[in-house]
């Protein structure tokens, strides 16, 4: 044989061994599904939150720029969340409110209410990529993680901000998503969502979203006080920090419809 | 405003028990700057006319939020025109909402429909038209109105017992026919005048990706139609405003399809003097991070037909209205609408607008709005403002 011959021997051989490392990815899809369920398992039950939040969105200069929003959310079992996010700054979109119902297999259904012109417009929820208020969140990024939305595959442990974690890669279902790809970082202690890669869909790495400062809420519910989204094409971020969160407050679907979407202010 | 005192007292009737309400301030004050591009028809026209506008609110809220008052008085005085300078009460509302019904009491705006280069269905509040050539502007309209709360949707009932007259430029503003039009000359169909007790009902609902709403409304036609008397050879003319009476059926879908919005509106409204059906439909298609950009741009077309001839009030007969609407996802939430409408009966007679706006801090934010009429005949509405081009800057301060 000659020495090239035994080189394409080994490569094919190395091919080979590395079709055998990857076969078990059933495995790893059913281990990707495991850790999906196990941390949307660990936060249901929760009922309602109402929440006060504020947005600082960065440019690459380092300009600030702040909304303050209050979101009421409800969780419904066997379909997404309801969410119903109402503006308190800057002045201008005062009273201006947005009501999301997250749905599990089609679009979701979206609402926008504008108080100067007392209008209710639907909006086309396939333009889930598009920016939430000029942030670097996406509408889709907004929405609550459902199991149906994506397909999982555990990718490896690894360690992050010196906590054990599994990384699974999540897929999107819709081809409407802005993102090819997530890699979820998840601590193995309690499930919660760490650190998000998102990939567009070219597959390069578009974003990186960090949460920090965990507070445990009523012996059961992480949140994550400080969301940072970082864009890793352009150098713009946006920050979202929970300023204040009550759970259980008793929300009715009557209080996330489009008559209370009216009256939210 | 003597028929307006009943439902003052009322409103402070409902809030006089109220010890601990939750009592916000706020408002909007806008610099404004109107440049006509033509030099005017008639020598008591300006080119340009400066004017300002004050718009408080004070909201307070009790019983857990269930119960509420807006008071919402607004003026604008105009250099100029002594008919825009001029005040109403946009909205002075007692709100008492349940999980199964809204009552309304007082004064306030109620908005119908889902279509955007015309208005067909939305006929509850008059057009406060010196505000702005669009119509978009409203007079606060005095009302009782019951909701009926169902799951993702509402039949409501309103008692309207004050009608309010349309504003028309004055002599010394743009816009207006060879005469102004004055409502001291108003001649109504009913002899109970502006007191005519009108009401409506309208029913909403979201069915999946469709949003639907039928109504009905019978009362004091917000659009009036002109008698002429007098001759302009005689010095006597005189354009006086006729409100009627109307019964109008009106229907509005929606259709969510993917990225597009379908959009339809239908009337069919009937008075002594008439009877004709009028549509509008249309799409809005937003193509989200337009060629790899933060930019999203919206599509908009929109069919407008009236059976109707067309009148001072009624320029869409059978025209087409096709327009962008570009978003810049910027943190000043910069964007900009531009429109184009063609008649299609008579290609020399179109019209364009644009609608710009951004903010500049968290409290000062500019508009631009720009309205161009074009026509050759003289029968078309279009041909008394063929010569009022006009840009309007705002500057608005929000405090």
């Amino acid at each position: 044989m000659t020495k090239l011959g035994r080189v394409f021997a080994r490569t094919l051989l190395a091919i080979c061994f590395t079709s055998v490392a990857l076969s078990p990815v059933i495995a790893d899809e059913a281990e990707g599904l495991r850790i999906a369920t196990e941390r949307k398992a660990r936060n249901s039950g929760w009922e309602d939150t109402v929440a006060s939040t504020t947005m600082v969105l960065r440019d690459t200069r380092g300009k600030e720029s702040e909304r303050a929003l209050r979101v009421y959310t409800l969780e419904r079992a066997d379909e997404g969340d309801k969410s119903l996010t109402v503006f308190d700054s800057p002045a201008d979109v005062k009273g201006a409110a947005f009501l999301s119902f997250s749905n599990t297999l089609t679009p979701d259904d979206q609402w926008m209410y504008l108080p100067k012109v007392k209008r209710v417009k639907r909006i086309a929820s396939q333009n889930k990529s598009g920016p939430f208020m000029s942030s670097e969140f996406a509408y889709e990024d907004m929405a609550s993680f459902e199991l149906e939305k994506y397909t999982f595959n555990y990718l490896r442990d690894d360690e992050f901000d010196g906590q054990s974690v599994f990384v699974v890669e999540q897929t999107p279902v819709d081809k409407f998503s802005g993102y090819s790809k997530q890699l979820a970082f998840i601590d193995q202690e309690h499930y919660r969502l760490l650190k998000m890669d998102f990939f567009d869909k070219k597959g390069d790495l578009l974003k990186t979203l960090i949460l920090e400062d965990y507070e445990l809420y009523l012996d059961q519910y992480w949140r994550p006080h400080t969301s940072e989204m970082f864009n890793e094409q352009t150098g713009k971020s946006t920050a979202m920090f929970i300023n204040e969160i009550e759970f259980k407050t008793g929300l009715k679907d009557s209080d996330l419809d489009k008559d209370s979407l009216k009256r939210a202010r | 405003m003597r028929q307006l005192l009943p439902f003052i007292a009322l409103c402070c009737g409902a809030i006089t028990p109220i010890a601990q309400a939750d009592i916000e301030y706020s408002g909007t004050a806008t610099i404004e700057q109107r440049y006509f591009l033509q030099d005017p028809l008639f020598p008591e026209q300006q080119r340009a006319q400066t004017s300002v506008t004050l718009l408080p609110e004070v909201f307070m809220s009790w019983n857990d939020g269930y119960d509420s008052l807006t008071f919402k008085p607004f003026v604008r005085a105009d250099q100029y025109d002594s008919e825009r300078t001029h005040a109403d009460i946009r909205e002075l509302m007692w709100l008492h909402a349940s999980d199964s019904y809204e009552l309304r009491a007082g004064i306030g705006k109620v908005f119908w429909g889902q279509t955007e280069s015309v208005h067909l269905v939305d006929v509850i509040n008059q057009s406060d038209s010196v505000e702005r050539v669009d119509g978009e502007e409203k007079l606060g309209q005095p009302m009782l109105s019951a909701s009926y709360l169902m799951e993702s949707g509402a039949v409501s009932v309103y008692v309207l017992p004050y009608f309010r007259e349309r504003t028309f430029a004055g002599a010394e503003g743009r816009l207006r026919p060879i005469v102004p039009i004055s409502n001291d000359n108003a001649v109504y169909e009913s002899e109970d005048e502006q007191s005519n007790l009108d009401y409506a009902v309208r029913w909403q609902q979201t069915l999946g990706d469709w949003e639907v709403g039928l109504s009905y409304f019978d009362g004091t036609n917000r659009e009036p139609q002109l008698i002429v008397e007098g001759g302009l050879e005689t010095n006597d003319l005189v354009l006086r405003p006729y409100y009627e009476q109307m019964q109008q059926v009106g229907a509005d879908l929606l259709w969510v399809n993917g990225a597009v919005l379908y959009k339809f509106e239908a009337i069919h409204r009937k008075s002594n003097t008439q009877s004709f059906v009028a549509a509008v439909a249309g799409f809005e298609y937003t193509s989200v991070g337009i060629f790899d950009s933060v930019y999203d741009i919206g599509w908009l077309a929109e069919y407008q037909y009236d059976e109707r001839d067309a009148s001072f009030f009624v320029p869409a007969q059978n025209d087409l209205m096709v327009g962008v609407r570009w978003i810049w996802n910027d943190p000043d939430s910069t964007e900009v609408l531009m429109g184009y409408v063609q008649d299609l009966d008579d290609m020399e007679t179109y019209s364009a607008f644009v609608e710009a706006s951004s903010r500049m801090t968290d409290n000062w934010k500019w508009t631009l709005n720009g309205y161009f009429f074009s026509t050759q005949s003289q029968s078309d509405p279009y041909f008394f403002v063929r010569r009022d081009d006009h840009i309007e800057i705002n500057v608005e301060y929000f405090f």
